[in-house]
């Protein structure tokens, strides 16, 4: 498989001491499904964010389809954004309009800028967007306003509205921190679908070890905005959860022996 | 150490109060209001106010002429407003942080809103009565320029309380500026905003009301007329409609902002 994504001695800081990303490395074949866990404030979102500069690095390279994400011009990035989605914890829908409109604001980044504000989409972009929302089973939702959704509607409309894109990769910001269990699975086995049916790239920011000891190809660890572990889950240890996590961390918010029984 | 805080946050209440009560007392001497008299004379001023604070008959002749000139203050304040508003939305769009195009711009166009905003409206109508003198087009100016500083400033606010979480998620996807305007600003704002517009109709129209009287057109040199040609009757009538117009146009505005919002 072909590397989508990779990248080099990538560091971010906020104003002068917060250091929120130091020399990261790693790259991402095409179709694989990758989680990044860590505790509060070691940089997850910022890493995820400086891929598609939503947050702009301070140096590195990020080559995102043979392109260094980090050097492109206003006009590019646009264009690259367009084959990225993006997944957020609080499913950033516009709440007032209805959720059909706000799965074709996916294909806001096609168009000229008289169609984008009119909203003017064609019948084979509606079309995709109404099969989207079938494999998601949201058929009955379409024309309901935004925020009569619960949260986990919520959130697959954001799958939706990123899927319409027809990205090479999603990137989610911590896509199930609000939701209940239930809801929870629901959306991670959508987006392990996306990944092993569609060979869409899915980098998802998780808080729960065990979700992503169970949904992941491959799994990448960071503290204090530097890379700790980088592998397969069958790999990870309790030594390493403790590296990433810090002392007692590992065994008390899950039990290792568990993880292979999802 | 939490005892400390809260003796400490008595002890600032208490230091406050009496601060308070120091200047209402020296406002008091300095300016030789007399208590006493003020309530003194209170139940003769509404004696006065009921026998000669009433419209009669000759009154109501004069309703026509009170009723256009309502007219032209209610028109000048709604076209103020709304003029404003278009601007105050540009320049919440350059000086907001979610839309700004970059960080000059928007301290710019931030600073230009509160200069305006920070100037009353009687400040305006004065200074403008110099360009103008005492025509409608002073009173216009003066509330275009006070409902675009405030405007601009609630514009600001509710563009980034509202649409910034959709604003990023659209910027994401790689959409144009213009797209997310219209797309995800426009439509999560709008009750807020026309809710803001309603609220500056209504204090335009009293506004309006006071710089009338200072600038000779309206309903507030209606008032100003028939009260310095000691026609009371017909003053009161003029009082009557003004109150009877803010109540209709806060009823409504009360109407409009449940149905949208
Ligand atoms: N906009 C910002 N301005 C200043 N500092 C920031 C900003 N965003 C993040 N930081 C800092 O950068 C560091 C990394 O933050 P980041 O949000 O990437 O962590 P995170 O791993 O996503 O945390 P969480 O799990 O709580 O979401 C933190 O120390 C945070 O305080
Ligand atoms: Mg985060």
């Amino acid at each position: 498989m072909t590397t989508l994504l990779q990248l080099n001695h990538v560091s971010k800081h906020y104003g002068n001491d917060t250091k929120a990303l130091s020399d990261v490395n790693f790259s991402v074949k095409e179709g694989e499904f990758v989680s990044i866990i860590g505790p509060s404030g070691a940089g997850k979102s910022t890493l995820l964010r400086c891929i598609n500069r939503m947050v702009d690095a301070n140096s590195g390279e990020i080559i995102f389809d043979n392109v260094d994400i980090a050097g492109l011009g206003k006009k590019d990035l646009k264009k690259a954004r367009t084959k990225i989605g993006m997944i957020f914890q609080h499913y950033n829908l516009v709440n007032r309009l209805s959720v059909i409109e706000n799965v074709l604001h996916g294909r806001l980044g096609f168009k000229s800028t008289l169609a984008g504000a009119l909203g003017l989409y064609t019948e084979e972009e509606k079309r995709q967007a109404l099969q989207i929302l079938g494999v998601l089973g949201l058929q009955e939702q379409i024309y309901k306003r935004s925020d009569q959704l619960s949260g986990g509607q919520k959130q697959r409309v954001g799958i939706a509205r990123a899927l319409i894109q027809n990205p090479k990769m999603l990137l989610c910001d911590e896509p199930i921190a609000s939701l209940d269990p239930n809801a929870s699975k629901i959306i991670m086995d959508h987006l392990k679908n996306i990944s092993a049916s569609m060979g869409i790239t899915v980098l998802v920011n998780l808080h729960q070890v065990e979700v992503a000891l169970k949904y992941s190809d491959r799994i990448i660890g960071v503290n204090k905005g530097s890379l700790i572990f980088d592998g397969p889950p069958n790999e990870i240890t309790a030594e390493i959860i403790e590296a990433i996590y810090g002392s007692e961390a590992g065994d008390l918010m899950f039990d290792l022996g568990g993880q292979y029984a999802g | 150490m939490q005892a400390d805080v809260f003796v400490k946050k008595r002890w600032n209440s208490f230091i406050f109060l009496l601060i308070l009560l120091v200047v209402t007392f020296v406002s008091i001497v300095i300016t030789e209001f007399n208590m006493a008299k003020g309530l003194a004379s209170l139940p003769k001023a509404l004696q006065w106010g009921f026998t000669n604070f009433y419209p009669d008959e000759m009154a109501l002749t004069k309703l026509p002429d009170i009723l256009n000139k309502l007219r032209e203050t209610v028109l000048i304040s709604v076209a103020a407003t709304t003029v404003g508003a278009i601007f105050a939305f540009l320049f919440a769009l350059f000086g907001s942080r979610t839309t700004k195009v970059n960080g000059v711009l928007s301290k710019v166009s931030r600073g230009i809103a509160t200069i305006f905003r920070n100037i009353d409206i009687s400040a305006w109508s004065m200074i403008l009565l110099f360009s103008f003198g005492q025509s409608a087009l002073t009173g216009y100016f003066a509330l275009f320029f006070g409902s675009f500083g405030f405007l601009t400033r609630a514009f600001i606010e509710t563009i980034d309380e509202v649409s910034s979480s959709s604003v990023e998620a659209l910027q994401a996807t790689g959409a144009g500026y213009f797209s997310i305007i219209f797309q995800s600003v426009i439509p999560s704002g709008i009750p807020q905003m026309i809710s803001w517009i309603l609220f500056m109709i209504e204090t335009n129209i009293r506004s309006a009301t006071l710089v009338g009287i200072l600038t000779g057109t309206g309903i507030g040199f209606a008032f100003d007329l028939y009260y310095k040609s000691l026609n009371y009757h017909t003053a009161s009538l003029v009082v009557i409609v003004i109150v009877i117009t803010i109540l209709t146009i806060e009823y409504i505005s009360n109407y409009v902002r449940r149905v949208i919002l």
